[in-house]
């Protein structure tokens, strides 16, 4: 194949190379989008979506071979028969951890898009100043005013669900209707928020399935099996909304197999010229050229593209002068929280299986709250009766225990929080020196670990989940810390932070690689601290703030 | 371990001239007439299992196990998603079910009437439960586990014993319930 040249070069299909793809293409571009996995075309490739639960092999139970298969992957509920092919086959593509690390990559086209889990928040003020005012880590080059107008172009296209709530802390968006909370949540909700005096909100999940048709999509059927794809196009994905875009503008070329293995750099100009592709499945090289590049292949496997590059010019790779590259990673840290069993309300049920629960924004550390901690935690949660897998004590085996389990138990609800990991420049991910993937490239080693900022967090987390279902009435409130291992809570963040000094951050203020102008990193590895809102929804509007400027740029010949 | 042992074994069975019948004896060391051996389900062995399942859930006004399949579907979970120890409490659960109950019922669990296993059963589950024995039977939860699984997420189960909703299409969060209706399948 012949090298060829384009105007701009996505690397990744998830949720931010989808959305860099769209914004480029419809800009006038032609956009090359390299997927370093196999295809995934919309409704065509969701071959489990229809499936009932008597096709499945083991009714969402696992295989021994599953398990033995997938050492990371079993660690949590992700490991699942009906989309197992959408996880990174760990055999080809291992890490090493020199503290545990939970990685769950998706590589294929789509990448987590297809198995996000939707919860779509904006960050506000309070979260862009927290560095500056706390004296952690570097300041947010941007302020909530410089992406309000994205959060609202993206919100609007994606189709984010979800209730205006009129809060500084979780600012409010362009939303279409929310979802319905259940009886017992809207009962709880209104106990706990007078209760606590307002102080406490429980608002209807934010999130990226629609109530309303969007253009080629059909609203929320209500099946709750968005991980498998959806037919109906009901939550937004690359599949669902950004690819479909792209592809209408006659502008975007998709590769999948193509892993990045670096960028190709002009010292001279301080420029990108392209990238190196290898083909995953015939194990050639390649070089694509092109004006801009837009790393989008998921926090660490864009850091670990920027750290392959230009090593002759820096030893540690592009971006590694400030000293900041690998460093800082974040993730959300969660499975902390109470759940109790609701009294009552035996005569109300509900109808659909709702793919979203509630969620109670942050509220401490704000508002004259004060705690022994920095920032704070929301919680995500529901109510719901039981159903048949329960356990009932008092019956036998027989007819009695059939007719009982034929009807919906009772109520519980449980909430659990996810709370913000503050950026530690000590928490790192780098290249392997002696263990490498399939094809051959080094692989990350994964060091980081909750320090004690997170450990008394966690304390809270169960406690003020437990104050308030016993506020709301709940009997047998039990509160838990189920464990957390790093990388867990599937929100990768930092390792190539934005900032306002080169010295000390590896992109400026509009996602550009400071040393490489035309090169932006705009998922996850840009973010300067995590807040504890759902992130997927900011790396959004990041991108499409990011390939706006891009453009600009470029027409005025600065890159 | 003990699959893989099982297939080492019958090869050499294979090598020898032997048949397939002979692997037992070679497992256990006797050859006792009617013992599960192994996770090769005879269809008698799987008709047993729908028995014991039917038993749990029996045909009401719907359906029950028996008719949903729960014997076959036991085969593959056991197979394939049970461990070498789990395996094996499973198989020995069923030996001593099929040989106590004839020692102390007096017939074949095979020709016994559903009260009758009904009753067996029962008082193996409330000895697991009493939890006083600490190697109870603990093949009782296996097998509970395993039929209301399969039934309740069979085509029969989930669309006639629950009621089954493939697109439901919108979502009611406040719906009036009343006693006696079912609930809705996953």
């Amino acid at each position: 194949m012949a090298n060829q040249e384009y105007d701009a070069i996505v690397v990744g299909s998830g949720i931010s190379g989808g959305w860099a793809a769209k914004e480029l293409t419809e800009k006038g571009l032609k956009v090359l989008m390299l997927e370093r996995g196999q295809n995934v075309e919309h409704v065509k490739d969701y071959k489990t979506a229809t499936q009932a639960p008597w096709e499945t092999n083991y009714r969402g139970r696992r295989s021994i071979e599953m398990i033995e298969n997938h050492p990371v992957l079993r660690r949590d509920y992700v490991l699942n028969e009906l989309n197992v092919d959408w996880w990174a086959q760990e055999s080809e593509s291992p890490y090493v951890e020199k503290k545990p690390f939970n990685w769950f990559r998706g590589y294929q086209v789509g990448g987590r898009s297809l198995l996000w889990g939707r919860q779509s928040y904006r960050l506000g003020d309070i979260d862009f100043e927290a560095n500056a005012k706390e004296g952690i880590a570097v300041d947010w080059p941007i302020r909530y005013k410089d992406l309000a107008p994205w959060y609202s172009h993206v919100e609007k296209f994606a189709g984010i669900s979800g209730s205006r709530d009129g809060l500084d802390i979780l600012p409010d968006g362009e939303f279409q209707p929310a979802m319905e909370m259940n009886c017992v949540e809207k009962d709880v909700a209104e106990r706990v928020k007078n209760h606590f005096n307002g102080k406490r909100l429980i608002t209807m999940g934010r999130v990226a399935n629609i109530t309303q048709p969007l253009e080629g999509r059909t609203n929320c059927q209500y099946r709750n099996k968005c991980w498998l794809g959806c037919p109906f196009g009901g939550y937004f994905s690359t599949q669902s909304s950004t690819l479909p875009a792209a592809m209408k503008t006659g502008n975007l070329t998709l590769r999948p197999w193509s892993i990045v293995t670096k960028l190709l750099y002009d010292k001279d100009a301080q420029k990108a010229t392209g990238v190196e592709v290898l083909d995953a499945e015939n194990n050639q090289t390649y070089e694509y050229k092109a004006k801009i590049i837009f790393l989008c292949a998921s926090a660490f496997n864009s850091t670990a593209i920027l750290m392959r590059s230009a090593t002759d010019v820096w030893d540690e790779g592009l971006g590694s002068s400030s000293g900041e590259l690998g460093h800082n990673v974040m993730d959300h840290h969660f499975r902390a929280g109470a759940n109790g069993i609701v009294d009552g309300y035996d005569d109300k049920y509900y109808f659909g299986r709702r793919p979203n629960g509630i969620y109670i924004p942050r509220f401490q550390n704000i508002d004259g709250d004060k705690r022994d901690y920095l920032r704070g935690f929301g919680y995500q949660g529901a109510a719901s009766r039981s159903g048949w897998s329960r356990e009932i004590a008092e019956l036998n085996f027989g007819a009695p225990l059939k007719e009982a389990l034929s009807e919906p138990g009772p109520w519980s609800m449980g909430i659990t929080a996810f709370g913000e990991i503050l950026p530690y420049h000590e928490n790192t991910i780098k290249l392997s020196k002696d263990t490498k993937d399939k094809w051959g490239l080094e692989v990350l080693e994964m060091d980081a670990e909750l320090k004690d900022n997170e450990i008394k967090m966690r304390k809270d987390m169960m406690d003020d989940a437990a104050e308030m279902l016993e506020a709301a009435g709940l009997r047998n409130v039990n509160k838990y810390d189920a464990g957390y291992t790093f990388g867990q809570g599937i929100h990768e963040m930092g390792t190539a932070r934005m900032g306002r000094d080169p010295k000390s951050s590896v992109l400026n203020g509009n996602n550009q690689v400071w040393e490489a102008k035309n090169v932006f990193v705009t998922d996850g590895a840009c973010m300067t601290s995590a807040a504890a809102q759902n992130p997927s929804l900011t790396y959004m509007a990041l991108t499409a703030r990011a390939a706006d400027f891009a453009v600009k740029e470029l027409k005025k010949r600065n890159l | 371990m003990g699959i893989n042992r099982r297939e080492a074994l019958k090869s050499m069975v294979l090598m020898m001239g032997g048949t397939m019948i002979g692997a037992n004896v070679i497992l256990t060391g006797c050859a006792p007439e009617d013992r599960i051996e192994g996770l090769d389900f005879s269809e008698s062995e799987i008709a047993f299992m729908d028995e014991i399942a039917e038993t749990i859930i029996p045909a009401t006004d719907t359906p029950g196990a028996k008719e949903a399949g729960v014997g076959s579907f036991m085969t593959v979970m056991v197979r394939e998603t049970y461990n070498k120890e789990q395996q094996e409490t499973f198989i020995n659960g069923l030996n001593d079910i099929k040989k106590n109950f004839k020692s102390e019922v007096g017939v074949e669990f095979m020709d016994a009437s559903h009260e009758q296993r009904l009753n067996f059963l029962n008082a193996l589950n409330e000895e697991l439960r009493s939890g006083n024995n600490e190697s109870g039977p603990k093949y009782i939860s296996m097998l509970k586990d395993l039929t209301v699984l399969g039934y309740f997420t069979s085509e029969i189960g989930a669309t006639q014993a629950l009621r089954y909703v493939e697109t439901p299409g919108r979502y009611d969060g406040c719906m009036d319930y009343k006693k006696g209706e079912k609930a809705f399948a996953l």
